[in-house]
């Protein structure tokens, strides 16, 4: 969805602010919420492609004025309600109103750090051959999926080069709607700046995308 | 996103801001035991979460990769090649670190990574993102004045050095390989690594020069 966390190229947000001395997490709730958020994947059931939708739709002035944590608390909520283990009057009341959801399995402690170890690795078996070729021109789509997408606004319909082929690799905007064995090749697309910025921009800068074989067109 | 959670940290508290962090605090609390009292979660799977993400992964992690790969030549050359497999040797793998790139800055290139649509971050190297990585100021930024934002660094690069950025959209992960600095002939990995800052590995810094204190 083009929402206002796809940022790239926005304008007026003002200088980055590093703080030399940050802490991992500035207060005790943001811990317990980054941990609630990772520990009840595992009875919610949904993936990071669903994850990242329940934070990024809302609407922008609601993204724009909380924090990080506060947008993955409020991402949480979503997806614990959408998914019947929590109901919205349980989470304003603070109270269980309702019995847990039946046959749910949990991340168990001597989980933890052998699947953090692990991860979650996307790469699976190709189902066709790559379309593109490292060094091909290519034209990113202009579309705009009204659901999660990783195709950022400020490269459709812009040329770029293929610079790397990092294989088939489990498509986000499909797994964000919970479709099976939803591959595709990804690459890493390389822009001129003055191609996205247009001509004033700096000639010394590119950037790039990782962007799977559906975001591209042959020129 | 808001500053609030710089706000607090900054000691200027205004009521407003005070007053909705209580109220998240308050609603974190009651969530987590709401979701323990229906048998949703363990708290011991909690505090384990937050050790590992507080003393065991960080940017201490890619410091030893980046000395290893600068005093190591067969390292180093394994690293570019396979970036995944050349961490895991150093024990290093995992969630948002599943799929490795290591970009190697040159007097030519200038390589800074960034992730616009929300946080993408190397963890099982880096750790956990700085509050600016995941900022509107960066994130909106860093893909149209890159130069501007190293400015708010205070780094400032020859005008004939490219810049590349690396925006991380999807779940390939990007870890900077700094130039190693001059007059550090035969150190040992371990000196190297007090040059290392995790804003070099990032791209939005360099790696400190020898005598440079930490």
């Amino acid at each position: 969805m083009d929402g206002a966390h796809d940022m790239g190229g926005v304008k007026g947000f003002g200088p980055v602010v590093p703080d030399p001395n940050e802490p991992v997490f500035h207060d005790e709730w943001e811990r317990r919420a980054f941990a609630l958020t990772i520990a009840m994947s595992r009875p919610g059931g949904w993936n990071i492609d669903m994850s990242r939708f329940a934070r990024e739709n809302r609407p922008p002035q609601d993204y724009l004025s909380k924090s990080y944590f506060q947008i993955w608390l409020a991402g949480l909520e979503t997806l614990m309600i959408e998914r019947d283990l929590v109901s919205r009057e349980e989470i304003e009341t603070g109270k269980v109103l309702l019995p847990p959801k039946a046959d749910v399995t949990i991340m168990h402690p001597h989980e933890i750090a052998p699947g953090i170890r692990r991860g979650a690795p996307t790469e699976r078996e190709p189902k066709a051959p790559a379309m593109f070729e490292v060094g091909e021109t290519v034209r990113m789509k202009n579309i705009h999926p009204p659901t999660h997408t990783r195709l950022p606004q400020y490269v459709r319909g812009h040329l770029g080069t293929i610079e790397l082929n990092h294989g088939c690799h489990v498509f986000a905007d499909l797994n964000s709607l919970g479709v099976a064995e939803n591959q595709q090749w990804l690459y890493t697309v390389r822009f001129d700046g003055p191609e996205l910025w247009g001509k004033d921009t700096d000639p010394t800068l590119s950037i790039s995308v990782d962007a799977w074989e559906s975001y591209l067109e042959r020129v | 996103m808001s500053d609030h959670d710089h706000d607090h940290h900054d000691h200027h508290h205004h009521d407003h801001d005070h007053s909705e962090l209580s109220e998240t605090e308050l609603r974190v609390r009651a969530l987590e035991s709401i979701l323990t009292e229906k048998g949703y979660v363990d708290p011991a799977s909690l505090d384990l979460l937050i050790d590992l993400y507080e003393k065991k992964i960080g940017p201490r992690n890619g410091i030893r990769v980046v000395a290893k790969a600068w005093s190591d030549p067969a390292y180093h050359a394994r690293l570019l090649k396979n970036a995944s497999a050349a961490i895991a040797e150093l024990d290093y793998s995992g969630r948002q670190g599943e799929h490795m790139v290591v970009v190697e800055n040159t007097p030519e290139q200038h390589n800074m990574v960034v992730c616009t649509l929300c946080s993408c971050y190397p963890h099982p190297v880096l750790g956990l993102p700085p509050v600016w990585y995941k900022s509107a100021p960066y994130r909106s930024r860093a893909v149209s004045d890159p130069r501007g934002v190293l400015k708010d660094f205070g780094v400032a690069l020859p005008d004939t050095t490219k810049i590349r950025v690396w925006d991380s959209t999807a779940e390939i992960r990007y870890l900077v390989l700094p130039m190693r600095p001059k007059g550090t002939e035969g150190w040992s990995a371990e000196q190297l690594a007090e040059l290392v800052t995790r804003d070099s590995m990032i791209g939005t810094g360099l790696p400190r020069q020898p005598g440079e204190t930490a």
